[in-house]
C-alpha cells in the first residue's frame, strides 16, 4: 500500500504547487490525478495573474478591489493573505521559469483586468495558465526523486479513521482498472471545480466536482455554493472562453444598435467592471431585445479597436479560437459572445491554511472555498488563489505530518468501491443512459440557476436534480472492460456532479437577496442586515442537504454600495 | 459574419477500435452523427460515445485545443480531434467517411488512446526540461529583453499533444531520436536568457547521435502542430545556436556537414553531392577528400555509392564536376548569401514576433 506524508489529489496549479511546497518542507509526497498533470483545467486560464508588483501599486488596493468584487462576501483575512503574498509568489514563479512577458525595460509587463483599480495582471500572451502549468510540471519532473506521480488515477473515495480524521483515499488506476488504497497522513484536495454541472460551460470535461462531492460525502461542509460565475465573453456558438484580456487590451462590447451599452451599467469601468456586473448587463440587453445574432441571444465583442499587431502578439490564442471555432477573424470583425458558466466561487470550506474541518483533509484551488472570492471572483485572481493556497496547504500539511505515525488502513472502503464499480458495469439496460442524465442536468442548471434566478425556477431545478439523482442510481453504461473504462468513471462523475448541483440549488434557494453572482429577480437588492453571511451546506444522508451559516470575516473594509 | 450557424447534417466517422482485453486485432467501426459542419471531429466522436457506444476510448478534456489530450490521426493526418472541423475532415476523406485512428510512433493502449509515457514523455525528460537558473537569482524578476520572452513563447505554446511525434519520419527510422516536441522544449531553455547552461544543453544535444542533427527537415512536424510551434524551426534554431553562436564541433559531424553544405551551394549555386561527404569529413575545401577521415568515410560508403551508380542516380563524370548554373543565377545566389551574412543579427522565423505572412499586406479598407 503506497503511504505518504502528503497525498495530493489533482495536479493542476494548486495541486502541483502544493506538492512542491510540501516536498520543499521535507515531506514525502504523492501527486495523484485522473488526467496527466498538463491536461488539468488550469491550462485553460488565459488572461493572467494579479499581483501588486508595480511599485506604485499596493497590495491593499488589490485586496480592496477583491473585497469589492466579492460584493463583500469574501473573508477579508484570507483576501489580505492572498494579496499581500501575491508579489512574492509571482516572483517565485518567474524564478522557476514562467516566461512572463516584459515591458520595454525588461520588467514584468502588467495588463488591465476587470474590477481592478490599476494594471496589475502579469501574463504570458493569452496562455498564462498553460505557461504556468507547464513550468510547474517542469519542476515536478525536476523533483522526481521527492514527488511520486500517479498519473491517470481516479479517486473514488476519501477514507476516514474512527476518530473522523482523513487518512487516505481509494483510487483506480485508469489504465489497468486496478483499485488501490493509499495511506496518507494528510490529503490535499486540489481537484478543481464542477463546471460540467452546466451546459454550456467554459470548463473542461474533467471538471466534474469530484473533490467537492468526495469531501461533502465524508462530512466536510461546502460554502458559497450558490455563487456561480458566468463569464461575460464566451463564444455564442459553443461556450468557449474568450479571455477577459481582450477587454483588458481595450475591446468593446456592443449591442444590436451598435451601442457601447456598458455606459448605462458601469459608467466608470465600462467593459472592465467585475464579471457579475458585465454578465448581468449583457443578459439584460439580450432579454430586452437588443441582442445580436440568431434569436438575438448574443452580444458583439469588438476587438478590431485594438491595434492588430498587439492582438496577434498578446491575444493570439483567441485569434485562433475565433478562426477555428467561429470562423471569425477577430482582428477584422466583431465576434458574437454571451455570458456563460465559468467558475464556482464556492467549494469545500477551508481556513487560511487550506485546512477543512476534517483533520488531515485540506483543499486548495477551485475545489475549495477559503473564501477569497465571495460572491464574485475577479479575473486573474483564480490563478493566484490556486498558488497561494496550494502552497499554504502543502506547507501546513507537511508540518502537520512531522512526528505523526503513518496511519494504517484496512481495505473496507476499497471493497465497497470495487463492488459499486462492478454494479455499475453490470447494470441492465433498463434505466436511462448516463450521458442523457448528464445532458439534462447541464441544460436545466443553465436554464434555472444562471445569471438571473427566482424562487420558481430554483425550486424547479431542485426537483429535477432530485429526480436525476434517483435516475442515476439505475443509469447504465456500455463499457464492460477494465482498461481505460472511461464509461464507468463517467457514471461516478455524474454522481459527484449531482451532489454539487444540489448543493448549489439549495444554497441559491436559501439566499433571499441579490449579491455578486446570485441575482434573484424576486429579491433584487443586497440585504446586508440579514445576508452578510456565508451559507454552508452539509450532507444529510440521502435527504435534502442541511443549511447552516457562518460569519463573514471583516478586517478593514465595511460593506458599502458597489458601483463601477 | 461567421459560417458558424449552419444546420446540423450527417457525418459518418470510421473509428479505429482496439480492445486489449479481447485478444482480437484492431478493427474499423462506423458511426453516423449529426452536427453542424463547423463543429469538431471530437464533438462527433463524443456524440457517438454518448448516443451509441460509451466504450469508445479517447482522451479529451478542454475541447478547445489547449489541453492537448485528443491527439489522433484524421484521414491519415496527425492533429487534435477538437481542432479539426467536420466539413474539412470530410473534404479530406478518401471515400466520404472521416477516418480516425490513434497517433503513430507510440504504442496503442485502447482505441484512440496511445501510451505517451513510453515515448513522448520519456523524450521530454531527456532534455533536462527545467530552468537551470543564472546566479545570482535576483530579488525581483530577471531583467531580460522584451523580445526574448515573446520569442520563447512560441515553444512555450506547445501543449504536449504528441501530434508531431506521431508522424516524425526520423523517429520512425530511429526510435531513439529525441524528436520534435522534446527539442522544441529544449529551445524553450536555450532561448531563455535566464538559463545558465545554454552551451551545455546545446553541446549535449549536438553530441547525441540521436540529437539535433538527426532531424531530416521533412516538415512533417510543422504541418502536424496545431499550435504553430513549428518544432522543426526550433530544431534549426538549436543548430544555428550550437554552430553559429557557440561554435560547437560535434562528433556526429553535424557542424562540419552543415558548413560543407552551405559552402558548396555558395560556390556553385547548387549542391555538389559528390563533394559533400568528403568535405564534411575531411575539411571544408577542395582538399577535404584527401584527408584520412574522409577516405575512411568514403570506403565505408562504397556500397551506397556503387548502388547509386548502378541506378544511375549519379554518373562518374557528373560526380567529378559540379552542376553548372547560368552566370546570372549564380550571381543571384551569391547576392542572397551576401545579404544574409551581412546582417548584424540573425532573423529568426518566429510567429510570435513576425506574425502571419498576410500581416505584411495592408488590411482592406
Amino acid at each position: 500500500m503506497p503511504a505518504h506524508d502528503v497525498l495530493i489529489i489533482g495536479a493542476g496549479l494548486a495541486g502541483q504547487r502544493a506538492a512542491l511546497a510540501a516536498a520543499d518542507a521535507g515531506a514525502s509526497v504523492a501527486l495523484l490525478s485522473k488526467v496527466h498533470p498538463v491536461r488539468s483545467h488550469s491550462v485553460a486560464a488565459a488572461g493572467g495573474i494579479n499581483a501588486a508588483i508595480n511599485p506604485a501599486d499596493d497590495w491593499r488596493s488589490h485586496a480592496f478591489d477583491t473585497v469589492k468584487g466579492s460584493d463583500f462576501l469574501g473573508d477579508q483575512d484570507a483576501i489580505e493573505i492572498m494579496c499581500s503574498e501575491a508579489p512574492g509568489e509571482v516572483m517565485h514563479l518567474e524564478h522557476i521559469g514562467v516566461t512572463f512577458h516584459r515591458n520595454e525595460s525588461g520588467e514584468l509587463d502588467l495588463r488591465a483586468f476587470g474590477g481592478a483599480s490599476m494594471n496589475r495582471t502579469a501574463y504570458v500572451a493569452d496562455i498564462t495558465g498553460q505557461a504556468m502549468l507547464h513550468v510547474l510540471y517542469e519542476q515536478i519532473l525536476k523533483y522526481s526523486d521527492r514527488i511520486d506521480r500517479y498519473e491517470e488515477w481516479f479517486v473514488t473515495s476519501l477514507v476516514l479513521d474512527d476518530d473522523g480524521g482523513c487518512v487516505g483515499v481509494v483510487a483506480r488506476d485508469i489504465r489497468s482498472g486496478r483499485m488501490e488504497t493509499f495511506a496518507a497522513k494528510n490529503v490535499i484536495l486540489a481537484s478543481g471545480g464542477a463546471g460540467q454541472c452546466y451546459k454550456p460551460t467554459t470548463n473542461a470535461l474533467i471538471c466534474t466536482g469530484d473533490g467537492i462531492a468526495q469531501a461533502y460525502r465524508v462530512g466536510a461542509p461546502l460554502m458559497d455554493m450558490e455563487m456561480i460565475q458566468y463569464h461575460p465573453t464566451t463564444l455564442a456558438e459553443n461556450g468557449f472562453l474568450i479571455t477577459e484580456g481582450a477587454r483588458g487590451e481595450g475591446a468593446h462590447l456592443l449591442n444590436a444598435d451598435g451601442e457601447r451599452f456598458m455606459e448605462k451599467y458601469a459608467p466608470n469601468k465600462m467593459e472592465l467592471a467585475s464579471r457579475d456586473v458585465v454578465s448581468r448587463a449583457e443578459q439584460t440587453e439580450i432579454n430586452e431585445g437588443r441582442g445580436v445574432g440568431e434569436g438575438g441571444g448574443g452580444i458583439y465583442l469588438d476587438i478590431t479597436v485594438v491595434d492588430r499587431k498587439r492582438v496577434l502578439e498578446a491575444l493570439r490564442e483567441i485569434v485562433n479560437i475565433g478562426r477555428d471555432f467561429a470562423g471569425t477573424d477577430i482582428t477584422r470583425e466583431p465576434i458574437e459572445i454571451r455570458p456563460g458558466q465559468h467558475y464556482i466561487m464556492g467549494g469545500v470550506k477551508t481556513d487560511i491554511n487550506g485546512a477543512t474541518p476534517i483533520p488531515g483533509l485540506y483543499a486548495a484551488g477551485e475545489v475549495a472555498c477559503v473564501s477569497v472570492h465571495g460572491g464574485n471572483r475577479l479575473g486573474a485572481n483564480s490563478l493566484l488563489d490556486t498558488l497561494i493556497f496550494g502552497r499554504r496547504s502543502g506547507e501546513h500539511a507537511a508540518a502537520r505530518a512531522t512526528g505523526m505515525a503513518m496511519p494504517s488502513l484496512g481495505d473496507d472502503q476499497l471493497r465497497r468501491d470495487a463492488t459499486e464499480i462492478d454494479d455499475i458495469i453490470g447494470r441492465e439496460r433498463t434505466g436511462r443512459r448516463v450521458s442523457e442524465i448528464k445532458e439534462e442536468l447541464g441544460v436545466e442548471m443553465n436554464r434555472n440557476v444562471a445569471v438571473f434566478r427566482d424562487e420558481a425556477g430554483l425550486r424547479n431545478a431542485h426537483e429535477i436534480v432530485r429526480r436525476l439523482k434517483e435516475e442515476a442510481k439505475s443509469a447504465y453504461i456500455d463499457d464492460r472492460g477494465t482498461v481505460f473504462n472511461q464509461d464507468v468513471l463517467g457514471a461516478l462523475e455524474l454522481s459527484f456532479m449531482l451532489d454539487c448541483a444540489e448543493a448549489t440549488v439549495v444554497a441559491a434557494i436559501e439566499r433571499k437577496e441579490s449579491r455578486g453572482a446570485q441575482f434573484r429577480t424576486d429579491y433584487p437588492e443586497r440585504n446586508d442586515e440579514v445576508w452578510l453571511k456565508h451559507i454552508d451546506i452539509g450532507r444529510n444522508g440521502d435527504d435534502v442537504p442541511e443549511v447552516s451559516y457562518s460569519p463573514v470575516t471583516i478586517t478593514q473594509w465595511q460593506p458599502e454600495e458597489r458601483k463601477y | 459574419m461567421a459560417e458558424a450557424h449552419k444546420p446540423p447534417q450527417d457525418f459518418t466517422l470510421r473509428l479505429r477500435r482496439y480492445d486489449p482485453e479481447s485478444g482480437d486485432a484492431p478493427f474499423w467501426e462506423e458511426h453516423t452523427i449529426q452536427l453542424g459542419p463547423h463543429r469538431s471531429v471530437l464533438e462527433g466522436i463524443l456524440q457517438a460515445k454518448a448516443r451509441f457506444d460509451g466504450s469508445i476510448g479517447i482522451r479529451c478534456s478542454c475541447r478547445a485545443a489547449i489541453c492537448g489530450s485528443c491527439g489522433v490521426r484524421i484521414n491519415g493526418q496527425p492533429g487534435l480531434a477538437c481542432h479539426t472541423h467536420l466539413d474539412k475532415a470530410l473534404a479530406a476523406s478518401r471515400d466520404g467517411v472521416i477516418e480516425v485512428e490513434p497517433m503513430g510512433n507510440m504504442p496503442v493502449i485502447k482505441d484512440l488512446i496511445v501510451d505517451m509515457d513510453a515515448v513522448h514523455w520519456k523524450k521530454i525528460q531527456r532534455v533536462t526540461p527545467w530552468l537551470i537558473n543564472k546566479e545570482p537569482i535576483p530579488e525581483r524578476e530577471y531583467i531580460v529583453p522584451r523580445e526574448s520572452m515573446i520569442d520563447v513563447t512560441q515553444s512555450m505554446a506547445c501543449i504536449q499533444c504528441g501530434a508531431c511525434v506521431s508522424d516524425c519520419l526520423s523517429m520512425e527510422v530511429d526510435p531513439l531520436f529525441v524528436g520534435p516536441a522534446a527539442l522544441a522544449k529544449a529551445y524553450r531553455f536555450v532561448g531563455d536568457p535566464r538559463d545558465a547552461q545554454q552551451f551545455e544543453r546545446l553541446k549535449d544535444l549536438a553530441e547525441d547521435p540521436h540529437g539535433i542533427f538527426d532531424c531530416t527537415h521533412c516538415f512533417k512536424c510543422i504541418e502536424a502542430c496545431p499550435k504553430g510551434v513549428a518544432p522543426m524551426s526550433q530544431i534549426m534554431r538549436l543548430r544555428r545556436r550550437a554552430t553559429g553562436d557557440h561554435h560547437i564541433v560535434d562528433r556526429n559531424n553535424g557542424e562540419r556537414h552543415e558548413a560543407a553544405f552551405v559552402g558548396l551551394v555558395k560556390d556553385h549555386g547548387l549542391l555538389w553531392e559528390a563533394e559533400l561527404l568528403p568535405r564534411s569529413y575531411g575539411g571544408n575545401n577542395f582538399f577535404g577528400k584527401f584527408a584520412p577521415p574522409s577516405a575512411l568515410e568514403l570506403i565505408d560508403s562504397l556500397p551506397v555509392i556503387t548502388k547509386a551508380l548502378l541506378r544511375r542516380k549519379v554518373t562518374p563524370m557528373g560526380a567529378l564536376k559540379p552542376h553548372k548554373l547560368p552566370k546570372d543565377d549564380l550571381k543571384q545566389v551569391k547576392r542572397i548569401y551576401d545579404t544574409v551574412e551581412g546582417r548584424d543579427e540573425r532573423i529568426e522565423l518566429n510567429l510570435y514576433i513576425s506574425g502571419y505572412d498576410e500581416d505584411v499586406e495592408e488590411a482592406p479598407a
